[in-house]
């Protein structure tokens, strides 16, 4: 089934290469032909693990067709493999605009990827729907790009300020900051070390680690030398784990009250059971948690279908983290073209500035460079987890949320070492 | 002039031409886009035959080289401004400098140690690109590039132009190369270096001229990309695919003479570039390694050589 | 008092990281220190290998009992590796560097998709009892997360280098690079002699594997970042230097760990090529090999 698509995909791309002007030529009387929703996914390469979002987009447009698609025709998804490599975004977003003729643009996962293909959507003038890219727009300030992601307004600094906030009610004083040498940490580190001057917090150790570091033995004794009373920690996947585990190997000072903030991984299935009880205690930014604040029909019926999929295709099984978000954009895309009746990327676009849409992540409105209007990046923390069991982490009350107020279920629990033994 | 310089001086000039004219006979940009990177393999591969095919000195630094070209321009650009062809020079003098020191370090001992040191070229360079805050870091660097000039229908079609003259300026070197007297010295490295340095080739100084052609040539590579994808960060810009594929489009061309890198470039680049938007998937790296795998196993002179076997069976 | 306190600690850790680093080029310090076959897949070989303890673990196995399992199946792939490179490359009487590079480059992408084929992108862990906790001897906190991996490879480091130094078929590995035809004149056939080799070269793999999975969680790809500090430490010994590659790779962690400790982390990647570097440039032969 699969070879036969992805023959089909062959046929109809070398088609598409060889008929390009002529589908040019005739995107005018294309009103029942389907409407192409075009994106890069990092299938392969380091990135490779927010390939789940696919199903987000492939249940979007399932779900789309099945209602009999928009404005009358159908939704077809054209998809290519970044390789995670921002060196192949752009010629793929040539293909997908000038052979593939797609209506709508989603971008490739996070900023570094996304980078490449601002400047071309904003001299082109087309209508893009923005995936995790932080401060994705904030140099081009193209009036036709809107983020599905939670991030909001002045992201590059702020979206993390949730953690900040939280250390200020602790009364925190001083602060440590470490994070990874890429991309996404390295902003968070940078914003958080901002809104930690501003909140007059003294930063007693900041540095950088290189991906892939293994010991952070060193690390942790530098840091409890400096005395801090709070811990900023933006890291990936693998340091993650490494942080969390040198922490309960060196220990750390009774005096933190409040450790973690911007960690990539205990979002995930994989790390959420491979550390189980380790992760007491920790608080940490995340976009959706099973909590009653949170917890709507639509979102569990994505994620009762989203499972049995994952599962197939060896993803993570939770899919909290990214995966609706990209059901959000395909419910975005589909809000624009059905409140503005056309494909028209400028119509489009003032209909998302004019309304906010209903989606299965609650309402969203934007401001003028397509940001959230309100930061909605939760700080959750993880509590109450015992074994390694993952079902556990489908119910309430191991995932905590602590900021925003609006959609809080318990308060912080500290300092660290006594919420981490809990 | 030869006859066989007078007809590639032909073939240069007919290529410019296309090159220059093309933008505006074929409208739509996405094989602009395309041709880019194909063209800028084409540069690549063939600046690194320069040292490890003509002398048999293996590169895995390509990338560290490509990598440095990137930063250089992207920063002379955005911090003084300076216009493109300056930006590219820069880069290729650069790339120079760093393949003398290289060569110097250690092209004194035997060729496994050389290939050795170049894959640590990536990770030194790569380690100090993330602590310059002047260069972004691990963030990257938004880079917008200059306005296209007016015989440019537009900035993908423009780039593509630039990365043709580049590529055709590296054949071209490439090619001075191996017909003039340092190719005799190289191929006689090459062939032993015991015997090159006992008949009295001074094996170290050719070694070294060819160590500054190759990098000068990975580094203006490197030099237009900035403007490419409008911004640099250090995980593509050093990335392991241009240190493999450095090594795979000659070893698949041919690396005995100029031609070889070309069409393997060519091949490589364009069957990379089209599996990006059909496959699509993992099987793209499988068939890479596959492909390398069974060059090596049934065809270790490259397509060149296949061809002019072939030729020669067909003659006699 | 402190700050002797966090170097004490730090050259410890760097002692036990660069014995890790060991046993990641103990394989190649075979294949391409005695063997001369520079084998760049090696480390996506140990990926493999540590992809087998993990898999291993699973079924409840601790990860040094699945390493132990792992020798047998990883030594014939080693001798299946060297059958295929010497089919590849006996017609044409001998390889060039350029070639065996490639194959083995072709060879290391094929495998590493493979993993990721079968078994995701995910990073993969085991979870051990004695992972998490540490050892405390005064001032010094030693996790057995490091410890454990670190003690395995002076003991497969000692057993390779016992075995070729005192037996009948270790000096005839180490005899084959230099003096093929000697060899065949006693009798023996050096292509099935360098095969061996291969294979115990490739099984080393799956206890290197084990080691790097108990250090931290691994991914298909995690072969890429090893590659040069490996081939730093092989080159930097001395081809063919095995004690000699424990003491440059404990030196390299100490390294490491000092930069980390003192100056910054992000400037550790750099550690063990500037290292190589020098050490090129000053000793070509390598710190404890022979003068050429």
């Amino acid at each position: 089934m699969k070879t036969r698509r992805q023959f089909h995909k062959l046929v109809a791309a070398t088609a598409a290469g060889l008929a390009a002007p002529a589908i040019l030529g005739s995107k005018v009387f294309a009103q029942d032909k389907p409407i192409r929703v075009g994106a890069s996914v990092s299938l392969t390469g380091p990135l490779a693990s927010t390939k789940n979002g696919l199903i987000g987009y492939e249940l979007w447009r399932d779900d789309v067709n099945a209602a009999g698609g928009l404005l009358g025709r159908k939704v077809e998804l054209v998809m290519y493999d970044d390789q995670s490599s921002a060196a192949n975004v752009p010629a793929i977003y040539s293909k997908l605009v000038d052979v593939d003729a797609c209506d709508v643009l989603f971008s490739p996962y996070g900023a570094n990827l996304s980078a490449p293909v601002m400047p071309f959507i904003k001299q082109r003038d087309l209508f893009m729907i923005g995936m995790f890219g932080l401060a994705g727009n904030d140099v081009a300030k193209h009036d036709k790009f809107f983020h599905s992601g939670p991030w909001g307004p002045n992201s590059g600094r702020d979206w993390a300020r949730g953690f900040f906030d939280l250390a200020k009610a602790q009364g925190v004083k001083k602060i440590a900051i470490i994070n990874a040498d890429l991309e996404f940490s390295k902003n968070a580190a940078k914003g958080g070390a901002e809104v930690a001057k501003e909140y007059g917090m003294e930063i007693v150790f900041n540095q950088s680690y290189p991906p892939n570091t293994s010991d952070f033995s060193s690390m942790i004794r530098n840091i409890n030398a400096g005395d801090p009373e709070a811990i900023f920690i933006a890291s990936y996947p693998a340091d993650s784990t490494a942080i969390i585990r040198g922490v309960k190997e060196i220990g750390i000072s009774d005096k933190v009250k409040i450790f973690g903030g911007a960690m990539i991984g205990p979002q995930y299935g994989a790390l959420l059971s491979s550390l189980g009880p380790e992760l007491n205690g920790l608080v940490n930014s995340h976009t959706f948690v099973p909590e009653p604040s949170m917890q709507t029909p639509a979102i569990k019926g994505f994620f009762d279908r989203y499972t049995p999929i994952a599962v197939k295709q060896g993803v993570d099984p939770l899919g909290y983290y990214i995966p609706p978000f990209y059901y959000v954009a395909g419910q975005l895309a589909a809000a624009a073209i059905i409140g503005s009746k056309s494909v028209d990327p400028a119509k489009m676009a003032a209909f998302l500035h004019a309304n906010s849409v209903d989606t299965i992540a609650g309402k969203i409105a934007f401001n003028e460079i397509g940001d959230w209007k309100e930061r909605r990046v939760l700080m959750v923390q993880l509590r109450g987890i015992k074994g390694n069991d993952l079902e556990q982490f489908r119910n309430p009350g191991h995932q905590v949320i602590l900021d925003p107020p609006s959609l809080k279920t318990g308060d912080l629990a500290g300092p660290y070492n006594k919420a981490r033994a809990s | 002039m030869k006859k066989s310089s007078l007809l590639f001086l032909a073939g240069v000039i007919i290529v410019l031409a296309l090159g220059f004219l093309m933008p505006w006979l074929l409208r739509n940009p996405f094989y602009f886009f395309a041709g880019y990177v194909v063209l800028q393999y084409v540069t690549i591969a063939t600046g690194w035959n320069i040292l490890g095919g003509y002398a048999g000195y293996i590169n895995f630094g390509a990338a560290g080289f490509f990598g440095a070209g990137v930063y250089l321009s992207a920063f002379l650009f955005t911090t003084f401004g300076l216009p493109l062809p300056l930006c590219i020079l820069a880069s290729g003098v650069f790339g120079a400098i760093l393949g003398v020191l290289m060569g110097y370090l250690t092209l004194r001992i035997q060729g496994v140690y050389f290939a050795i040191a170049t894959l640590g070229l990536v990770v030194v360079l790569e380690t100090i690109v993330h602590n310059i805050s002047g260069l972004g870091g691990a963030s990257g660097m938004a880079v917008y590039g200059p306005r296209p000039p007016a015989w440019s229908p537009g900035p993908s079609q423009f780039n593509f132009t630039v990365m043709l003259v580049i590529a055709v300026a590296s054949v071209a070197l490439a090619r001075w190369v191996e017909i003039s007297w340092i190719g005799r010295g190289l191929r006689a490295v090459r062939a032993s270096e015991d015997a090159a340095e006992c008949s009295g080739v001074p094996t170290l100084r050719l070694k070294l001229v060819a160590c500054a052609l190759s990098g000068a040539v990975l580094a203006a590579a490197g030099a237009p990309y900035p403007f490419y994808t409008s911004f640099v960060e250090p995980v593509t810009a050093f990335s392991l695919v241009i240190g493999l594929n450095a090594i795979a489009m000659p070893l698949i061309g041919g690396t005995r003479t100029w031609v070889g890198p070309v069409i393997g470039a060519l091949l490589l680049a364009s069957v990379q570039q089209i599996a990006t938007v059909t496959i699509s998937s993992e099987l793209n790296i499988l068939f890479v390694g596959a492909v390398l795998i069974a060059f090596v196993a049934f065809a270790p002179g490259g397509i060149s050589d296949l061809f002019g076997r072939n030729k020669g069976r067909a003659r006699s | 008092m402190l700050s002797i306190d966090i170097l004490l600690n730090a050259i410890v850790t760097g002692i036990l990281l660069g014995s890790v680093y060991a046993s990641l080029a103990l394989g190649l310090g075979i294949t391409f220190g005695i063997l001369h076959i520079p084998n760049i897949a090696h480390p996506t070989l140990v990926v493999a290998g540590a992809f087998f303890v993990y898999t291993l673990a699973q079924w409840g196995f601790d990860p040094i009992i699945a390493a132990v399992i792992g020798l047998v199946p990883f030594y014939l792939l080693g001798v299946a590796l060297y059958a295929f490179y010497s089919t590849v490359f006996e017609r044409k009487g001998g390889a060039n560097v350029l070639q065996s590079l490639t194959l083995f480059f072709g060879l290391s992408l094929v495998i590493e998709i493979l993993l990721s084929l079968g078994f995701g992108s995910e990073l993969k862990s085991v979870s051990v009892s004695y992972i998490g906790s540490s050892l405390k001897l005064g001032v010094l906190t030693v996790p057995y997360r490091l410890l454990i991996p670190a003690l395995l490879a002076p003991v497969t480091i000692a057993a390779v280098w016992l075995y070729l130094s005192r037996t009948n078929s270790g000096t005839a590995i180490r005899a084959v690079a230099h003096e093929e035809r000697a060899l065949s004149i006693a009798g023996l056939n050096p292509a099935s002699v360098k095969r061996h080799a291969f294979g115990i070269a490739t099984a080393t793999a799956v206890i290197a594997g084990a080691a790097l999975i108990m250090v931290g969680p691994i991914e298909p790809f995690a072969g890429r970042y090893q590659i040069g500090r490996v081939f730093a430490i092989v080159v930097l010994a001395g081809m063919g230097s095995i004690p000699g590659s424990l003491v440059i790779a404990i030196i390299i962690g100490i390294a490491e760990a000092l930069v980390s400790s003192y100056l910054n982390p992000s400037w550790s990647p750099g550690v063990a090529f500037a290292i190589l570097l020098l050490g090129l440039a000053l000793r070509p032969q390598g710190l404890f090999g022979a003068a050429r």
